[in-house]
């Protein structure tokens, strides 16, 4: 079985901070990694790896160069082929121009029974790049997986709903985007971090490679443009209550009834 | 000279962070407190690949470098004095001698399972007559046709008790002195060996630390480690190796203590302001901040001479008293910026303090590192 | 379009480099230049006083998009039962068709899904586009996309609103692909540009540190999704009348490639935080899962639900269904109570238009208290079980 999975580097979102004084973003030191639900896509291929055998796993990113590392780090966690394709052509896609970029690329590579995809980025959260490879390479899709299964060319799904989940079928080739509840992901180990610099290999694709349609990639080939950007208002400054004992409780909600909230 | 890490080192400093903040540091307080061993840490890093960190794959080991191993032991130290120490031990005093000593077969049969964590290991030198000095060894080992029969006792042995296998040290020959010990591979299975009182420590408390007794214990005469005579020189030199462990503990303890100020310092409010913002906090900082730097290059500048198989013995020595030095400052600072705070459980500065003193003595007490250095100065 | 420094005029200021959302502007001998990270967002070119940053348009052929007319949104039914998020989108809706002047459909999809027409006029749509087939009883990637896809394409809407749902998000981005469209996805604010009449479509980027304005220029129909909880519904206006639109629907089981075996509502009772009056929330600061049965005690006192930040379910403590934020839900109570919150960005974005918040934190200088109405600095594990005696009083009172 040949699986693809789809990961992107991103600025861990959750380590960001705000410049109480000048309103900006406070980048220094924020971490990249490896998006999470992405981490979820590559697991779930390895636990396949894990149990049957000739499952052979390729990670495939588009990025800038510093995106090596987070290939290098799913290849020390045990998958086998590392694609990352970086072209300055690529830069300011929108979520249309991505898929059609990672499709091209998937096109190259060539033979696959699944592509996994993380369902959103943590630094979009569109979840769209998934289900767009899955229109452009006109394949069945399957999206918040929270459980799965394989049987022959079929994928029994978990999928999950706001209220519950439904149980699906799909037939290989597919596309599936995984979310955090389908499995812990593993850490990378020592010794595959060393095979991952010294055995393994990362390929580098620029957009000539996967000979993609240079208008319909990067911020030209973008239906959608970003106007403006700006950091939400904070809201006022309410009111402290002094003290932390029960007559700071009681004065709560005095204030509380007194503007008939409770 | 170089001071970056290598890419595979960077990585391997990434996985060992997570590893520590996620698995070792919520159990870190817990396994202090109850003395706890904690098996389910050293299953998670067999798993890893962690308990072999510098041996080739062929045997078991993750093919990686001491400086990779020294990080990982730093990095565990940050959160967990003991899991720190489990690993170091396990790593530089239990497998290390028999990849540099063993047999093809000992390395098959013992390096192997150690490597990959089946197994943990463990290292019997001290007495309760030969501590400091070590040659003074009472531990006898008779050969009785294809057996060596071993009396005696060890103590303050870490990973005593939870190990399988266990490097131990005796006498073949009384009247040689240094030159009349022998080094030899025990499992714990053996007969006649056995675990003798667990110790109640000021720190590590989760590390098992227990005496090893041997009552006509059997050892085959292929579990010779080395050459007959050759344990003293055995010993020496994974104790040297075992310092860079051992000041990568100290290290990553300093480090955890500093990490745990500066955090404390910007939330914690006295008169009106954060205590970042008073100076003689800050100064304090400031100087724990540099010793710990300076540890830092220390460690990694032995390891690396280790890896690059340059002599290292000075060096180690030089690390591990500094370090060690530097922890037990840290810490100790540490706990006077948290103040009453600091001096309670419900901060893990305390911890880190006690966790501290241990590397000023074990392997080696910093008046051996000292005596270590002069001679490398003065010869 | 594409960002353009002009070195002479740049005087190395960094003030863009402050500005910049995607750490793509990095300084060389003293002058600002431009990264792989660029977006081309703009966020430069305002922050610059030197104007040394323009953002190029590039003048692109234009294409004739006046045959797009009229505003259509997916009305989602699950189980023959229309979702909030339909009526939230019909009143966000019709605010966008009355600005352009253009007619407001409801699209639903379904099989005997006829009776809920009504409904969806009396909330404010002037048609319904009704597409009824057996094989559209239960969703499908393939049949809606189907359906809808081949719909714009002989009716041709300037705008379709999906709402951001675990289904909606997966129709969507089919949809968009499929007309080769942009699609914004879960936008908290929806806008017409007064001169060009297009759709402005703000959502929070950057894991909700930043707010994005997206605009569709230059393709039909503008297509965004649309989260949950956000927009305001109308009230339901039994006089309203409307036009039902019955379309044929050409579809054959061999057009979905998938097969939906079951749909297992969980047996765990929902986590309905958007419906909730009250929220009740616990972070990091409660140090134990434990921490969230105190927590719980207080949400039942007050008649109200269990929330969460990120950090409280990253750790294990609490499933994600509880979680509110730029990656949880976003919510609106009456009450929002924060207990141990520090207040993280993210966290904020999901409550701060809450109608009154409540923060209890060790920590006085927690971004939390910035947004709060009320703020008490306290352990959480003393002030909790006071409030909870204070309202067994009020209630006996």
């Amino acid at each position: 079985m040949k699986i693809i999975v789809c990961i992107k580097q991103v600025p861990d979102t959750n380590e960001v901070k705000l410049d109480p004084k000048t309103g900006t973003l406070i980048r220094d030191g924020v971490p990249s990694i490896i998006n999470h639900d992405d981490m979820n896509a590559l697991e779930e291929a390895l636990k396949l790896k894990d149990r049957y055998e000739d499952v052979e796993i390729t990670v495939l990113t588009m990025g800038p160069p510093q995106a090596d590392v987070a290939l290098r780090e799913a290849l020390a966690m045990g998958a086998d082929r590392a694609i990352l394709v970086s072209d300055r052509a690529v830069a300011g896609s929108d979520t249309w121009a991505t898929s059609n970029t990672l499709t091209a690329a998937i096109k190259k590579i060539g033979s696959y029974d699944m592509i996994f995809c993380g369902r959103q980025a943590i630094d979009g959260d569109t979840a769209q790049v998934g289900p767009q490879i899955a229109e452009k390479l006109d394949l069945p899709q399957v999206t918040y997986v929270q459980k799965m299964e394989v049987k022959g060319d079929t994928v029994t799904v978990q999928r999950a709903l706001e209220d519950g989940y439904e149980i699906i079928d799909v037939k290989m080739p597919c596309v599936l985007t995984a979310i955090k509840e389908l499995n812990s992901p593993r850490y990378a180990s020592v010794s595959g971090i060393f095979d991952a610099y010294r055995e393994k290999n990362v390929e580098v694709w620029s957009a000539k490679d996967i000979e993609v349609d240079l208008a319909i990639i990067g911020l030209n080939g973008s239906p959608t443009n970003v106007r403006r950007t700006f950091t939400p208002d904070p809201k006022g400054k309410g009111t402290m209550i002094p003290g932390c004992d029960k007559g700071t409780v009681c004065e709560l909600f005095n204030i509380l009834k007194e503007k008939h909230i409770i | 000279m170089n001071f970056s890490l290598t890419k595979e080192q960077e990585m391997v400093r990434k996985l060992m962070k997570e590893f520590s903040e996620n698995e070792v540091k919520p159990i870190a307080a817990e396994v202090d407190e109850t003395e706890r061993f904690p098996r389910e840490t050293v299953e998670k890093m067999a798993r890893y690949d962690i308990m072999g960190i510098p041996f080739p794959k062929q045997y078991g080991g993750a093919g990686g470098d001491n400086l990779s191993y020294a990080i990982a032991v730093e990095e565990l130290s940050k959160v967990c004095g003991t899991t720190g120490v489990i690993l170091s031990a396990h790593t530089s005093l239990g497998a290390h001698p028999i990849y540099q000593y063993g047999t093809e077969e000992q390395k098959m049969k013992y390096l192997v399972p150690l490597a990959k964590g089946e197994k943990l290991g463990a290292f019997g030198l001290t007495e309760p007559n030969a501590g400091t000095d070590s040659s003074a060894q009472q531990t006898v080992a008779v050969l009785d046709g294809d057996n060596y029969i071993l009396n005696g006792s060890k103590v303050f042995i870490t990973n005593g008790g939870e190990a399988d296998i266990y490097i131990i040290f005796a006498m073949t020959d009384k009247s040689k002195g240094n030159k009349g010990i022998s080094a030899f591979i025990v499992e714990k299975e053996f007969k006649g060996f056995s675990i003798g009182k667990k110790e109640d420590k000021m720190g590590i408390r989760g590390s098992s630390t227990t005496e090893l007794i041997f009552e006509n214990c059997i050892v085959p005469k292929e579990n010779l480690l080395g050459q007959v005579g050759k344990g003293f020189g055995i010993a020496m030199q994974t104790l040297d190796g075992g310092r860079i462990g051992i000041a990568a503990q100290a290290l990553g303890i300093a480090e955890g203590a500093l990490d745990e100020c500066a955090k404390y310092m910007k939330e914690r409010k006295q008169f009106g302001k954060p205590l970042a913002a008073f100076q003689g906090l800050q100064w304090m900082v400031a100087e724990m901040a540099t010793k710990v730097e300076a540890a830092k290059l220390l460690v990694y500048s032995a390891a690396d001479k280790k890896d690059k198989k340059l002599p290292f013995s000075a060096e180690a020595a030089m690390a591990k008293l500094f370090a060690a030095e530097a922890a037990m400052e840290v810490t100790t600072k540490a706990v006077q910026i948290f103040g009453g705070y600091g001096y309670t459980r419900d901060y893990p500065v305390e911890r880190m303090m006690r966790d501290a003193k241990i590397t000023e003595i074990y392997e080696g007490t910093s008046q051996v590192q000292k005596m270590v250095i002069a001679a490398k100065v003065l010869k | 379009m594409g960002v353009k420094i002009f070195s002479e005029k740049c005087k190395g200021c960094k003030l863009c480099i402050k500005a910049c959302p995607f750490n793509a502007i990095v300084m060389k001998d003293g002058k600002a230049v431009l990264n792989d990270n660029c977006t081309g967002c703009g966020a430069c070119e305002t922050s610059c006083k030197f104007k040394a940053i323009i953002v190029e348009k590039v003048e692109k052929e234009t294409k004739d998009l006046s045959g797009y007319k009229g505003v259509w949104v997916f009305a989602e039914q699950r189980n023959g039962k229309l979702m909030g998020t339909a009526f939230e989108l019909i009143g966000e809706g019709r605010k966008l068709a009355d600005k352009l002047g253009v007619e407001l459909s409801a699209v639903l999809l379904g099989y005997n899904v006829a009776g809920l027409t009504d409904e969806l006029i009396h909330h404010g749509a002037d048609k319904v586009i009704l597409a009824e087939h057996p094989e559209l009883k239960l969703y499908t990637t393939d049949g809606y996309t189907k359906v809808i896809t081949d719909l714009v394409n002989s009716k041709k809407p300037e705008i379709i609103l999906i709402g951001a749902t675990n289904i909606g998000r997966d129709l969507g981005p089919r949809i968009a692909a499929r007309l080769d469209t942009g699609l914004t996805a879960d936008c908290t604010k929806l806008e017409i540009d007064d001169e060009q009449k297009i759709l402005l479509q703000t959502r929070p980027a950057f894991g909700g540190n930043i707010m994005a304005t997206i605009i569709t220029p230059n393709h039909r129909p503008q297509m965004a999704t649309v989260r949950p909880g956000v927009m305001k519904k109308m009230s339901a206006d039994s006089s309203r009348k409307g036009i039902v639109d019955k379309v044929d629907v050409v579809l054959d089981k061999k057009d979905i490639r998938t097969v939906v075996k079951e749909v297992v509502k969980s047996a765990k009772q929902a986590v309905n935080l958007i419906d909730a009056e009250v929220i009740v929330s616990g972070g990091r600061g409660l140090g134990n899962p434990e921490g969230f049965k105190l927590i719980g005690e207080l949400a039942a006192e007050l008649g109200g639900v269990v929330g969460s930040s990120r950090a409280a379910v990253d750790s294990g403590w609490i499933s994600q269904d509880h979680q509110v934020g730029q990656t949880g839900k976003t919510v609106r109570p009456k009450i929002y109570i924060a207990c141990g919150i520090s207040g993280a960005i993210q966290h904020l974005a999901g409550m701060q238009s809450s109608d009154c918040i409540i923060a209890v934190n060790k920590n006085p200088d927690a971004p939390i208290f910035d947004v709060a109405d009320y703020g008490i600095v306290g352990d959480l594990y003393k002030v909790i079980p006071m409030m909870v005696e204070e309202i067994k009083k009020v209630k006996e009172a």
